[in-house]
């Protein structure tokens, strides 16, 4: 198992390279220019060009290139072209809202879908499953910035129970980040609240046809540890999967739902860097949001082994 | 495995904390969210991401440079120079100015600012500005004489230097330390210590996000009652906190449930949601607004052809665009002047199709006489700005009606600022013709409107080459008197119109909406914050 973890880690490395040498290549050789957004509406031809001389893009792209690899083998991700600010520093200051946001919509989700799965299962084709079932459709249905406006006028607005917008971080203010979390929170969870409940559900379905369903219900196992201590457990496998990688997609940034609550996180930092063309701060989000996913990925394949015995490394 | 893993406690532990959180949620009290009294938190018009005021003459960072610089001289609300952080002299033949710093002036490290700051930060000013460097142009020397005075030495009079050094944009010169101004005015500042009322809060800025102001201590207001840039800068806040909100809908709704103070600029179509809330002010802070405007690319057809720029100009409606992109007759008025209506040169010779609804049949009849075969016009067209997605829309079916063959690009608008400065032919990832706006002041001078530029590919995008609308420039600097300028001014907006150096497409405004609770701010084309007050 320890082998197989340094093998994958390792492996990150040449994942890692690949991603660099294609974003690196492809913001290059895509229209827009720093140096222009820099400079501002008035400026001349002439003075961009110096300002792009200045900031080395004129250089050849292979000598950007090694200057750049040089610089993240350092562990240093460069200076923003625009703000001039530490790249590592803005991403740093971005992490903490995506993250703690992401980890209280998975919170929310798996706590609500989970069961929800398994009861539609549990009541296979009863209103149960159909209501089930109803939410789910709705729930990747209905965009995502529509479910938010809706929390905020009445939560926000008409109640006045909650915050309309911006972050607190939890080490700041505990209380003030519940407050401020849990409507873009519940907002995202809407739509992995319905994947996960649509994902137990079909795995749970599969699982209770088996043989080993029969049995422990034939030798009087209640019905509850039936459905979760045996049929769960093996069904757990795609669950966990779908968990994983909506984790990694929350981690990857939602920008609308970071525009709607006007939350300080990594979606809109790639999206104003995108627009920027702020080249240095695109290749590390590029490079930081591909090394999550490996990882997650990874964690996700050990998870594998604690939910089913049979999975060995 | 079965001790390491329990689906049932999981799930009993995720609904109780689910319950409780939820809960305790709910249980909130409505009035958690209140602010400390001293600080004003705004939304601006874009998040601040260039933090050096020479090497960008975006808006955010004029702003924000405002907030933490001080100017050697500020024009009010007539357009006049007044002192700001120094008196000048003029010698009788116009060929020395001298500038006296007053007293009290200290930068935000504790150091007291002197002439050689002054100097050195005229000097990078000078690189960038396109008026500065039409005073360095004829200077001789620019040095500092002691502590508090220098002299600026010309080799021949230019009337406009004192109107040049106190303007308000693109680029104002903002006086820095000594060795931060010593920087290339190609490379970004990396130190942000200026002399202004408010200190830059370095630690807390989030570049496009936020960023924080205090109050400067030791800033020594003038004495003057505050106008537009000039008269005294007093502040009643310990804090001005910027924040960038990319969903204008949510800056509404942040400013109705009272946990932001002030909105810069409010989408017109969304007034009437703040209009309905009485704990809410909208307005109109700046009296003249900005001027919408198209360029075309002089170096390539079909636009290399007076008479085809002519037959464009003609097609086109003022009331079409701005009824589109403002909607709300009260936000916007025509305007034919190229410095912009409500300026000291405005003046609106030569633009009456543009005012009357256009002349479609005209523009045909002249496009046809000059010969026009059907070339492509590029229209390059930004999806992302609310300012200015409708104007070429409603332009490319004006133009297509008078019979030009437009081929309309949407892309982003950073896409347009890269593109426009390439002189490629439109087929080649080139274009023919952009829209873009300005705040009045930038165009409310024949030297400083950058558009009026003659000089090819050394001037701005589109890049005509007009030795008549450089003599006139050069008439300008000469014109010893206002009425002389005037007239000069009025020759230029004939031979801009003639020769369609730039179309003017009207002026609009943006209101401001603030919290009742916010008062004394000043009527300008900037925001400001000094004068501001903030009751508990």
């Amino acid at each position: 198992m320890f082998g197989y973890i340094i093998r994958r880690i390792l492996a990150i490395i040449p994942v890692l390279l690949i991603v660099a040498i294609i974003v690196f290549l492809m913001l290059r050789l895509s229209p827009g220019d720093p140096a222009a957004i820099l400079a501002g509406d008035a400026a001349t031809p002439a003075q961009i060009e110096r300002i792009r001389t200045e900031l080395g893009l004129n250089d050849p792209l292979h000598i950007q290139f090694i200057t750049w690899m040089g610089q993240i083998l350092q562990g240093d991700l460069g200076t923003s072209l625009i703000s001039r600010t530490d790249v590592w520093t803005m991403i740093e200051r971005r992490l903490d809202p995506t993250i703690n946001i992401a980890i209280l919509t998975i919170i929310i989700s798996v706590i609500l879908a989970v069961p929800m799965g398994v009861v539609a299962a549990w009541k296979h084709r009863t209103w149960v499953d159909y209501l089930v079932m109803s939410f789910s459709v709705l729930g990747f249905s209905i965009p995502v910035f529509v479910i938010g406006y809706i929390f905020i006028s009445i939560f926000s607005l008409q109640l006045r129970w909650l915050p309309v917008q911006g972050y607190t971080a939890p080490s700041d203010d505990l209380w003030g980040f519940f407050q401020r979390a849990i409507l873009p929170s519940l907002t995202l969870a809407t739509i992995y609240i319905a994947l996960i409940a649509r994902m137990t559900r079909a795995s749970m379905l599969e699982v209770l046809n088996e043989d080993y369903v029969r049995t422990a219900r034939a030798k009087g196992v209640p019905e509850r540890d039936v459905l979760f201590r045996h049929a769960l457990r093996n069904a757990a496998v795609p669950i966990m999967t779908i968990i994983g990688i909506g984790f990694a997609l929350l981690i990857g940034g939602v920008v609308v739902t970071e525009s709607v609550f006007n939350i300080p996180g990594i979606g809109r930092l790639t999206v104003d860097a995108i627009l920027a063309r702020d080249y240095p701060v695109i290749q590390a989000m590029i490079l930081l949001t591909a090394g999550i996913y490996v990882l997650v990925n990874l964690l996700i394949d050990l998870s594998y082994s604690l939910i089913d015995p049979r999975i060995r490394y | 495995m079965s001790g390491a893993f329990s689906s049932r406690s999981l799930v009993r532990l995720g609904t109780f904390t689910a319950g409780a959180l939820l809960a305790a949620t709910l249980l909130t009290p409505p009035t958690a969210f209140a602010q400390d009294g001293k600080t004003i938190t705004g939304v601006m018009h874009s998040g601040l991401r260039v933090l050096d005021p020479v090497i960008t003459t975006a808006h955010i960072t004029r702003n924000h440079a405002y907030m933490i610089y001080d100017v050697l001289l500020a024009q009010n609300d007539k357009f006049e120079p007044q002192p700001q952080m120094a008196d000048w002299e003029v010698s009788d033949d116009g060929l020395v100015y001298t500038f006296t710093l007053r007293d009290g002036l200290v930068f935000h490290d504790g150091e007291p600012v002197t002439a050689e700051d002054a100097v050195a930060s005229l000097k990078r000013w000078g690189e960038r500005d396109s008026g500065g460097q039409l005073i360095f142009d004829v200077t001789e020397s620019l040095e500092a004489d002691d502590e508090k005075t220098l002299t600026w030495t010309l080799s021949e009079p230019f009337a406009p230097l004192i109107a040049i050094i106190s303007k308000q944009s693109a680029l104002p010169p903002f006086i820095m330390p000594k060795r931060i101004a010593e920087t290339s005015a190609d490379t970004p500042i990396e130190e942000h210590i200026g002399s202004g009322p408010f200190v830059f809060v370095a630690d807390e800025f989030d570049p496009g996000q936020r960023v924080v102001y205090e109050r400067f201590e030791d800033y020594v207001p003038r004495e003057e009652e505050p106008s537009w840039m000039a008269g005294g800068k007093h502040v009643y806040v310990d804090r001005v906190v910027w924040v960038n909100m990319a969903d204008q809908q949510t800056a509404i709704n942040a400013l109705g449930a009272g946990e932001i103070d002030y909105i810069e600029q409010v989408q017109v179509d969304l007034l009437p949601i703040l209009e309905a809330n009485p704990d809410v002010t909208v307005e109109r802070r700046d009296p003249l607004g900005y001027q919408t405007m198209g360029r075309m690319n002089f170096k390539h057809p079909p636009f290399d052809n007076k008479e085809i720029r002519q037959a464009a100009l003609m097609a086109l409606s003022q009331e079409d665009i701005l009824a589109t992109l403002i909607g709300n007759p009260d936000y916007y008025e025509l305007c034919g002047a190229i410095f912009g209506c409500g300026t000291p040169l405005a003046d609106e010779t030569g633009a009456d199709t543009l005012l009357s609804g256009g002349d479609p049949e005209g523009a045909a009849s002249l496009l046809e006489e000059a010969g026009y075969d059907g070339t492509p016009v590029v229209l390059m067209a930004p999806t992302d700005v609310t300012t200015l997605d409708d104007q070429p829309v409603v332009a490319a079916q004006a133009l297509r009606n008078a019979g030009f063959n437009v081929d309309l690009q949407p892309m982003d608008w950073q896409s347009v600022v890269t593109r426009r400065a390439s002189m490629d032919p439109p087929s080649e990832g080139g274009w023919n013709i952009f829209f873009t706006n300005w705040m009045l002041p930038e165009v409310a001078d024949p030297l400083i409107n950058v558009m009026l530029n003659g000089r090819g590919e050394d001037g701005w995008f589109g890049w005509p080459e007009d030795e008549r609308a450089e003599e006139l420039r050069a008439n300008f600097i000469a014109a010893g008197t206002p009425e002389e300028q005037l007239k000069v001014a009025q020759e230029l907006q004939a031979h801009a119109l003639d020769e369609v150096l730039y179309v003017p497409l009207g002026q609009y405004f943006m209101p401001q909406a603030r919290r009742n609770n916010i008062s004394g701010m000043i009527p300008a084309p900037v925001p400001v914050f000094w004068n501001v007050q903030k009751e508990d």
